[in-house]
This record gives C-alpha cells, sequence and structure tokens, in this order.
C-alpha cells in the first residue's frame, strides 16, 4: 500500500520525508464514552495528512491528543523518533507544533498584529523586568519577532487589516489571522481543525491555496481536518477516516474514495 | 562637471547614472514590504538596475527586443524598464489585470522575447498562452510563491538572474557600457499600448527626446524638484504612470513610494505625504464620499463644525489658492477653519503636503474640484494622451478652472481646425504605431501635428482649452449652432440623481435628452419623502421625480446658456427612461459608455415623440436578463418641456 520506510517525491514534485509522529494504539476515553478506540497512524515529514469522518467520529479528539491537550488512557505518540511522555500543551507548543482551532479562539479586542505576535510567545525568553522596562533583550525580541510575524502577514496577505482589531473582521478573514498566529510560531507541525468551515467557495479556494503554499513554502508537515470532501480530496497526500472513534480507512484520496467501508459511513452510496 | 565621468544625458539610462553621482545617497525608490518602508538610494538602484540589465545579457537579450512587464507597481518592476532601456531594448509594460488575451494580443504583437512578472498569478497567465507565443523565451518572476513546482527551464527568479548577471560582470560588463553609449536621443525609451476603445490596442513608440523633453518641460513648469514625494500606484501600463514614475523622476530625482498592497494604499499615501499626486475624478470622487459617509456619523458638534467651516472654505478657499485678494477677517476665519477641520482632513486623506496636484482623463465634477481646491489642495487639470507623452496642456497654478484644461503645456503647439477637433505638435509626439503606419499616417502628418480626437475650442476670456466632445460626436443644430451631447450629458450627470444621459440633438431643430434616474441616490430621496413605490419604472415616471430631474435640467440650461459657444445645447424636451441602459442590452459597452447609436435605433418611437410634441408615448422595449432569456417591459412615458433661457448675445441684441 504505502512505502513506509523511505522518503519519496510527489507527482507534483514534492519530497515526503520519512515519518515524522507516530500514533499508536491511541485509546481515549471520556468516563464510559470511548471517543478513540485502538487507533493506530503516522504522519510523514512534509506531508498534508488529513482526518476526515461523521460528526462524533473522534477528529477533534484526535487532534487535541496530538497538541497535548487529552492524554489517552490507552497506546502511545510517537514524534521525532521518540516516545512523547504526557505533556502540557505548551510544552507541545514547544516542540514545534501549532494548531488553529474550529471556533475560532483569537483575541478579539486585539488588532491582527498583536493576535499574530503572540504566536511568537514561546520563542520570547526576555524576563519579566527586561519586558517591562522595554529595554535591552526585550526590545531586540520584539524586532526581531516583528520581522518574522511580518513575513507571514506578508505571505496571508493581510497587510490592509495589520492595525485592524480582530473583533471588527468577518470570519474568513479571522480564520485567517488564526492560521497567521499559528504560522508565528514557525512549527514544524501544523494542526488545523476545520480551517474551511463556514466558508464560501471563494474564501475555501483562497485558504487551500494558502494551505498548499504553506506547505510547499516551508515545508510544514500538515494535518487537518476537513468536511468538505473535494476539497480533502484535493489538497490531502494521505487521509484516515474515521468513525464512531474507530479507523475505518487509511491512504491516498483515491483509495479511501474507493474503500467500501468509506464510502457506506461517510460518502453514503455512491451515485453512478 | 569636474573629474567626474563626463555623462551623456540624452538617455533615460544615461540620466540615472547621473542622479548616482549628483545624489547618490537620496532616495530613489520606496517600497512598503514587512510594514517596513524599504527604501533604495539613486546609487543603490543604479547598482540593482545594472546587475538586472547584466543578468538580461546573459539571456541572449538585444537591442531593439521587446520586454514585456506586468504586475502591481514596484521598485522592482521600475528598474526592469531601465535596466532594459540600459542594454537598448525597449520595456513594454502591461495592464496587470489584463485577461491572457489582451496578454497575448500585446506579446504577439511586439513579438516580445523577455517578460517580467510580478508573481504567480501573471506567470500563470502567461504560460496559459505561451504555446502561441514563438517569440517568448523566457519569463523572469519576482515573488517566488508557489512557483517552485513550476518547469523552470524558462523561468528564472528576478534576483537570481541578477546574481547571473553579476556573476559574469567582467566579461560582460564592457559590452552593458558599450550598449548604454551607443544609445541616442532618438532611439526608442518606451512602448506603451493604448487601452484601445476603438479596436485593438495600439502600440505608442515613445523615443527618448519624448520623454526627456517631456519630463524636462513639465518639471520645469509645476517647479519640480529633487524633494518631491510621489505615491506610484496608477497602472505601470498607463502613459502618465511612466512619466512620473521614471521620467520626471530621472529628470529631476525626486523618490517614487510603492504602497505595499493595492489595499492598503490609502493609509500608504498618509504614511508618505505627497508632495506631487495624480489621480483620476474617480479617486477623488470615492474620497470624497468616505468622509460624508464618515461625517454622517459624526456627533452634532463635529457636524456642525464640518459644515460651517466647509460653506467658509467655499467661499474663499479658492480665491485664497489663486492669490486673489481675500479680506483679513475671512483669512483669519479661513486660518482657524485650516487648525480645526482642513489641516486634519487633508491629513486623513494624505494630501496634507500636496504642492502639485493633477486629475485628467475624464471630466471632473465642479462640486467636487472645489471641495479639494477649497481645503487649500493645489488641485489642477491638465489634458493628454498617450501619443503625446502625456502632456498637451495643462493649468498653471492660480488659473485654475473646472471647465477648462488649462494652456499648451511648455513646448506645446495646439490648434483647433475648422470643425472643432484639436490637434497638437510637441517635442512629446509620439514617433510612430508600432507596425501599423495605416494608423500612423492617419494620426499624424508630415508635419507632426497630431489629431486628438476630441473637439474643442479655446475660451475667449481665459485663453484656456476647453474640451467639449469626442470629435465624432459632434454636430450642428438645425440652426447650425454647435451640438456637443458629451458636454451636456456631463453637467447632467453630476447630479447624484442622474445616472446616465442621452443628449440628442445633431441635424434637429433643438437638443432633447434621455435620462436614467439612479435607484439608490432617488430612492433615498423617495424615502425621506415619503413617495412610495413599486419600482424602478413606477418611481422613473414619479410626477415628483419628473419635477426634480425638470429642476436639474433647466439649473443645467441656466449654465450652458452662460457658454457663448454651446448655448444651442440646451435641453429643450425630456423624458425619463422606464428601464436603466444596460451593457445585457447593448445600449452600453461593458466599460458603461453609452452606444449612441444603438440607444438611437431602439428608442426611435421615443425620440420622435420628444419632436413631434406628443405629451406621452406608449412603448414596448425588449430587455435581456442576466441568464440570456428575452422578456419586455411596456411603459407610457410622459414627455416633458424644458424651460429654456436666451443666449446672452441674442439677448443683448
Amino acid at each position: 500500500m504505502f512505502d513506509q520506510s523511505e522518503s519519496f517525491v510527489t507527482e507534483d514534485g514534492r519530497t515526503i520525508g520519512g515519518v515524522m509522529m507516530e500514533m499508536k494504539n491511541i485509546t481515549l476515553r471520556f468516563g464510559g464514552v470511548v471517543a478513540i478506540k485502538d487507533i493506530s497512524f503516522d504522519v510523514r515529514e512534509g506531508e498534508i495528512r488529513a482526518i476526515i469522518g461523521p460528526n462524533g467520529a473522534g477528529k477533534s479528539s484526535m487532534l487535541n491528543v496530538i497538541s497535548g491537550f487529552y492524554h489517552p488512557q490507552d497506546g502511545e505518540v510517537w514524534y521525532k523518533g521518540g516516545k512523547r511522555p504526557p505533556m502540557k500543551p505548551f510544552e507541545v507548543a514547544r516542540q514545534g507544533i501549532a494548531r488553529t482551532f474550529q471556533n475560532i479562539a483569537l483575541f478579539e479586542g486585539m488588532t491582527v498584529l498583536d493576535n499574530v505576535m503572540t504566536g511568537r510567545l514561546n520563542h520570547m525568553k526576555a524576563g519579566i523586568l527586561s519586558q517591562a522596562f522595554w529595554y535591552g533583550k526585550a526590545q531586540r525580541e520584539e524586532t526581531e519577532n516583528r520581522e518574522i510575524v511580518e513575513r507571514v502577514i506578508d505571505f496571508l496577505e493581510i497587510q490592509n487589516i495589520r492595525k485592524t482589531p480582530v473583533g471588527r473582521l468577518p470570519y474568513g478573514l479571522k480564520k485567517r489571522v488564526e492560521l497567521a498566529r499559528a504560522l508565528a510560531a514557525d512549527p514544524k507541525l501544523l494542526l488545523l481543525d476545520e480551517p474551511m468551515a463556514g466558508m464560501n467557495v471563494e474564501e475555501k479556494e483562497d485558504m487551500s491555496r494558502f494551505i498548499l503554499d504553506v506547505n510547499d513554502e516551508f515545508g510544514t508537515t500538515i494535518v487537518l481536518i476537513e468536511h468538505d470532501m473535494s476539497v480533502v480530496m484535493d489538497i490531502s497526500d494521505r487521509v484516515v477516516v474515521m468513525d464512531y472513534g474507530k479507523k475505518i480507512g487509511d491512504g491516498t484520496p483515491k483509495d479511501v474514495r474507493s474503500n467500501q467501508a468509506v464510502i457506506d459511513a461517510y460518502l453514503g452510496v455512491a451515485h453512478d | 562637471m569636474n573629474k567626474r565621468a563626463p555623462l551623456v544625458l540624452d538617455s533615460i539610462p544615461g540620466l540615472l547614472a547621473r542622479n548616482a553621482q549628483d545624489f547618490g545617497d537620496k532616495p530613489a525608490y520606496r517600497e512598503k514590504e514587512f510594514g517596513i518602508w524599504q527604501s533604495w538610494t539613486w546609487s543603490e538602484t543604479l547598482y540593482q538596475v545594472d546587475s538586472l540589465a547584466l543578468g538580461l545579457l546573459t539571456l541572449g537579450a538585444e537591442k531593439g527586443d521587446h520586454i514585456a512587464i506586468a504586475g502591481r507597481n514596484r521598485p522592482y518592476l521600475y528598474w526592469s524598464m531601465l535596466a532594459a532601456q540600459s542594454i537598448g531594448a525597449v520595456p513594454v509594460p502591461i495592464y496587470q489585470d489584463a485577461v491572457g488575451d489582451e496578454i497575448a494580443y500585446v506579446l504577439d504583437h511586439c513579438n516580445a522575447r523577455f517578460i517580467v512578472a510580478g508573481d504567480q498569478e501573471q506567470v500563470d497567465k502567461v504560460i496559459d498562452i505561451q504555446d502561441n507565443l514563438e517569440g517568448l523565451e523566457h519569463i523572469i518572476y519576482l515573488d517566488a510563491r508557489g512557483l517552485r513546482k513550476y518547469d523552470h527551464s524558462k523561468l528564472t527568479q528576478f534576483q537570481k538572474l541578477q546574481e547571473t548577471g553579476r556573476q559574469l560582470e567582467s566579461t560582460l560588463s564592457a559590452e552593458l557600457a558599450q550598449r548604454k553609449a551607443k544609445m541616442t536621443y532618438d532611439d526608442t525609451c518606451v512602448m506603451l499600448y493604448t487601452s484601445g476603445t476603438t479596436g485593438r490596442p495600439k502600440g505608442v513608440v515613445l523615443s527618448n527626446r519624448n520623454v526627456i523633453e517631456t519630463s524636462k518641460n513639465s518639471s520645469q513648469f509645476d517647479e519640480l524638484g529633487p524633494g518631491e514625494e510621489v505615491v506610484a500606484y496608477l497602472p505601470m501600463a498607463w502613459v502618465g504612470d511612466y512619466i512620473f514614475s521614471i521620467g520626471q523622476a530621472v529628470w529631476t530625482g525626486f523618490c517614487v513610494s510603492c504602497p505595499e498592497s493595492q489595499e492598503t494604499m490609502m493609509t500608504d499615501l498618509r504614511e508618505i505625504g505627497p508632495s506631487y499626486y495624480f489621480a483620476p475624478p474617480r479617486i477623488f470622487e470615492n474620497q470624497l464620499t468616505n468622509v460624508m459617509i464618515r461625517m454622517e456619523d459624526a456627533s452634532r458638534l463635529k457636524k456642525w463644525m464640518f459644515k460651517k467651516a466647509m460653506a467658509h472654505a467655499k467661499l474663499v478657499g479658492p480665491a485664497l489658492l489663486s492669490n486673489q485678494t481675500v479680506s483679513l477677517i475671512d483669512r483669519i476665519k479661513y486660518w482657524f477653519g485650516d487648525k480645526f477641520i482642513y489641516g486634519p482632513l487633508k491629513n486623513t486623506l494624505g494630501l496634507s503636503k500636496v504642492r502639485v496636484g493633477y486629475t485628467a482623463g475624464e471630466a471632473i465634477g465642479p462640486e467636487l474640484f472645489d471641495f479639494y481646491r477649497s481645503l487649500g489642495i493645489n488641485l489642477k487639470q491638465l489634458y493628454g494622451q498617450t501619443e503625446a507623452t502625456v502632456y498637451i496642456t495643462m493649468q498653471p497654478d492660480g488659473e485654475v478652472d473646472a471647465n477648462t484644461v488649462g494652456v499648451p503645456a511648455p513646448g506645446v503647439e495646439v490648434r483647433v481646425d475648422d470643425s472643432g477637433e484639436i490637434y497638437y505638435r510637441s517635442p512629446g509626439v509620439f514617433v510612430e504605431y508600432y507596425n501599423n503606419p495605416e494608423s500612423t499616417a492617419s494620426t499624424k502628418d508630415e508635419d507632426g501635428w497630431v489629431a486628438t480626437g476630441d473637439a474643442g475650442f479655446f475660451e475667449e476670456s481665459s485663453g484656456h482649452l476647453r474640451i467639449i466632445d469626442r470629435a465624432k460626436d459632434v454636430g450642428k443644430i438645425a440652426d447650425g449652432r454647435l451640438f456637443a451631447p458629451k458636454y451636456v450629458e456631463n453637467k447632467l450627470k453630476f447630479y447624484p440623481n442622474i445616472l446616465e444621459a442621452v443628449v440628442f440633438g445633431s441635424d434637429r431643430e433643438y437638443c432633447s435628452a434621455f435620462i436614467n434616474i439612479d435607484l439608490n441616490a432617488v430612492g433615498n430621496w423617495a424615502e425621506r419623502n415619503n413617495i412610495a413605490y413599486g419600482g424602478y419604472q413606477e418611481l422613473s415616471q414619479h410626477p415628483a421625480v419628473l419635477d426634480m430631474i425638470q429642476n436639474h435640467i433647466e439649473e443645467t440650461n441656466q449654465s450652458i446658456a452662460d457658454d457663448p459657444m454651446l448655448s444651442g445645447c440646451q435641453v429643450h424636451r425630456f423624458l425619463v427612461l422606464h428601464k436603466e441602459l444596460d451593457a445585457d442590452d447593448g445600449e452600453m459597452t461593458r466599460t458603461r459608455k453609452v452606444r449612441r447609436r444603438i440607444v438611437e435605433e431602439k428608442f426611435l418611437d421615443l425620440i420622435t415623440g420628444l419632436y413631434d410634441g406628443s405629451e406621452r408615448v406608449a412603448t414596448t422595449t425588449e430587455v435581456t436578463y442576466e441568464d440570456g432569456r428575452k422578456g419586455s417591459i411596456s411603459a407610457t412615458l410622459e414627455m416633458r418641456n424644458a424651460t429654456t433661457v436666451a443666449s446672452q448675445k441674442v439677448a443683448a441684441e
């Protein structure tokens, strides 16, 4: 099915590396409810990996396991060749994992620029005194980080709203700002929780382009959850399909599309 | 010039070299990127331009090659033009929003060997049409974003090409120097395609002489110096932008700033505070509308202050600008107004420092024009064309009028022939239309006079030129007086309630007009005045609306009557159309210009009604819906008489 050992080059010329993250037999329970049941899959360096499934399939739970927000009762998370001990989300973030949220989680009263700057927090080391007096290291750091943030702003084409409070922006742009904040953290692995939910066709096209460009330009590995089938099939390299907490399919979009279990569970009965 | 190398100032690259010597440390180009204004001095600009020129040599660019340039205003693209000129090639800027077909036509017509494209969007357009373009050898792109996966055999990144050029500098610099030295005053400097409202675009060839003479004359006219600040935001393919951002910039050595993106234009404008500014009327209108909308939401005190101050400004502002006598009290009042209202407003608009401002391209409403002038912004009009390297006439400081376009620009001769068409001759007159001797011959005669296709006359009182219409639309009324429909239509369209007007009268007894109401403006007005209506058609025929339009027309007649030459154009009878003129029905072009002939044919029954004295005419009109289905609407239209004013001359007899 899929060569697990060596890196390879995709049809469109991108290099997909070895396994970056591996989920081994993950089981997550909330009391008696089993959200994720014995799921294993891997994420390769440089790929766009989608997780799909009907409502309540456990997709967001899985993303939360990756980001360290939930701790599975059973199973192991392997990241960059080592088994990851249970971690707090900020520790996970320091390992180079950033995410966006299904329901936008931005600081509404702050400007776009300030919001994106918060993505750099993990990279600021200056002490509280230096920060308070805006002196020495803090000042230098701010300049360095601002430069990185400005590159992200340029990349996502949101220069014109740089100084606009986020609360005044339309939904589609907020989503983009959230992506900007995640990108500002300079992640190795980017988790996107329904980046295109509630968008119109044009906004979806824009967002798809940005996701592809991020992957292409920075080589960022991306794990995304998405409902829009056509988007998932178009932009992802491999797809995990979940249903009621179980994995029912895993492979390239083409494989998944022809998988009978997936068709039954998620895509409905095929029309000819 | 003491011990420095002798400079040859008869080409744009020559002037660039001079600037690098004389103003080496002064900023030449600026661009906002990553939230900060990045700037390049003249000597850095020269280095960048030379690097790219060397790079182009490595690709085998020859003298006389055409190098197309497509993208938004960026220093790199201006340098591409300068680099092309440095190696004796001809830059051909292309409208960045042109679709594939249009670009294909231009690239094919000039047989461009290279194109410098701003980003992926432009590259994609070129790749789509590449198969049909045999001459096109290489694409140079600026923004690498999204282009990583493309086949790079015919694709090179801008900075990479510069690096390659620098690596081979030792072998190529002699060639570059030689090509620069060989340039003469009559070599082609740039080729600009006209937008082509009639037929295919034509490539206007401009020589170094055209560009440099024009830049010199116009810079002297407005005393432009190396200290000016300019914001480059108009399409690079437009002749005006070429003259402002390259011609005058290299001649005088002023600094050109490029905005971060189209959307940030207004913020960037405010940050730069240009001293020399150009905008078409449309932009001034948008800015004014924004101000007015925001004033509506302001507190009552602010509104009151604004109203008071603007009323005073209207009274004395233009006079102050023109150095006319204004009483001390009025001056003091204006000073206070400036401190509290005009100054902050100009600052918000980014126009605080404008010393010389120009508008051109289409007629500007007198109200709009006076608004900016009353704020103390020295806004003037000019009249020009690509074929003239912009300038035909321009308004000198202190002699400004919304109705005229000024006196002939320095070095330009203007004459008006018997039919009213304007001709000019100047050092800026274009060399030829590229590969189109017929059009060249029919536009430019042997003595160098160029037909503008516009009709106009010199005002006796001021000696300034006034444009009345396109020459082919100008006719005579039955009694022999001049008929210029566009002139009247523009006056009518300045009323917000009137969206479109079509005036008839050629070879007829008198003038009459079709009016289209502006549904937004009139609908708003109806709401405020408790006038109920069911739809466009009903509103358009409402007696109160007809009264209002009649008022507008009679006011217009009044102002037309003041004009000795055009007093015959007063509108005697009019009707308000029951449907909007629409491009889908073929009544307008896609750029919203009325197709006079088609309107005349289609509404022949209505025109007959206007001239046979009927009070009402019932009519049925076929309409096309957006999805292509056809339908028809019927209406009975009221024809009204408008009061006209006897012209002053007649009254005096």
